[in-house]
């Protein structure tokens, strides 16, 4: 059955370290961290971490680079663009996965609370492993398959209108919020391929310039790849792009029953 | 196959190419279950009593005994449909196999014992007395 509840040694904690923000300080905001380190061979545990917000950039990766810097150099968690195009920064912040370099600090009342990614295995702290999310993206095949061989010395054309179809499925970053807050990823991730890579694979069935769509949804249908997806929308509530993966499932649905219907 | 490296394992035994099929009867069973329940509900609010006469009189017409049939099967098919998604989701390796395998048994027996039930009441109108 799904499993509920979480392995020993995945159980929090009560006690972890905190560190109290520089005297002095105006504006205290607390920041409650997942902290995990395999090499300790302890059980995770959450930190306490105080800084000063006239001393730190808007974003929570702003005060995460901080505390970093700071309080405590041991912190470990994934960045690189700061401005929500790379999605290293995926976490769980406040109850919902997003972006920690798009995420005001100020739009969480309370004590910031930071966990990894949900039901993923973490390497460390806020750091989860991504190679079974990986393995299932290059799966679907994420590039141009044609059977005609390129026009000589020219690219393949598309009309304005078919690249429009493409709006709202290129711009996704892989950084897997709504994989990891989809219930039924977490109950069946190993043969469910989750929204991201759904998502991902609809762009290319929607490509006019791709034309193996016969061959994409023959891989696609099955009752575990595809038809995990209940639509309950999480995926779209939580993407810190804005995007609906859980329509580009459904439409994904909608050419599998066109070949029968 | 392929179990050694994680695209073998996303890879797997591949696509079951399948499932079309279970989400177009879902949604095919979903309408006509409220048409049929919608006609059931209807049609016994309108009988003029609820004697075993009457409603044993109302059901030896095929107008009545036909889509009280077909709303069964269509209620339990749908039924199965919707059961096996849950049994899918939550149940793993060996219960998964046990309780599809149960909850066939169910809504097969369940379909029979309605069908039987239906039709005795159908071909026998007004011959049993209780």
């Amino acid at each position: 059955m799904a499993t509920f509840t979480l392995p020993k040694n995945s159980v929090i904690k009560k006690e972890g370290r905190v560190h109290k923000a520089p005297a002095g300080a105006k504006r205290v905001k607390a920041f409650k961290i997942y902290r995990y380190d395999p090499d300790s061979g302890e059980n995770p545990r959450y930190d306490r971490f105080e800084l000063d917000l006239d001393d730190c950039g808007p974003m929570v990766l702003d005060a995460l680079i901080k505390l970093k810097a700071e309080a405590d150099p041991s912190l470990t968690f994934r960045r690189s663009c700061r401005e929500g195009i790379c999605g290293s920064c995926s976490m769980n912040i406040d109850g919902t996965n997003t972006l920690a370099c798009t995420k005001a600090i100020e739009d969480v009342k309370g004590e910031v609370k930071i966990t990894p990614l949900p039901h993923m295995d973490v390497i460390k702290d806020l750091v989860p492993d991504f190679t079974h999310f990986y393995a299932q993206y290059a799966s679907i095949k994420p590039w141009l398959q044609t059977v005609t061989p390129p026009p000589s010395g020219k690219e393949r054309l598309q009309s304005p209108e078919d690249r429009a179809k493409l709006d709202g499925l290129y711009e996704c970053i892989l950084c897997a919020c709504c994989s990891t807050s989809c219930p039924s990823y977490w109950w069946n991730s190993d043969k469910f391929l989750g929204p991201a890579i759904l998502l991902q694979a609809y762009r290319w069935l929607a490509d006019s310039r791709d034309e193996m769509t016969g061959e994409r949804l023959d891989s696609l249908e099955d009752p575990f790849r595809l038809y995990r997806c209940h639509t309950i929308m999480n995926c779209a509530n939580t993407c810190p792009k804005g995007l609906n993966p859980a329509k580009a499932i459904a439409e994904t649905k909608k050419m599998v029953a066109e070949r029968i219907v | 196959m392929g179990s050694g490296s994680s695209i073998g394992r996303v890879r797997g035994l591949g696509s079951a190419k399948e499932g079309a099929h279970h989400w177009w009867n879902q949604r095919l069973t979903a309408g006509s279950n409220l048409l049929l329940t919608l006609w059931f509900l209807v049609s016994v609010a309108l009988l003029p009593a609820y004697d075993w006469a009457t409603v044993s009189a109302w059901l030896g017409s095929a107008w009545a005994a036909v889509p009280l049939a077909l709303m069964l099967l269509s209620v339990l098919y749908h039924a199965r449909l919707g059961l096996q998604v849950v049994i899918e989701d939550y149940a793993h390796a060996e219960t998964r196999v046990v309780l599809m395998v149960l909850m066939h048994f169910f809504i097969v027996g369940a379909g029979a014992v309605a069908l039987f039930s239906i039709l005795k009441l159908a071909f026998t109108a007004g011959a049993i007395v209780p």
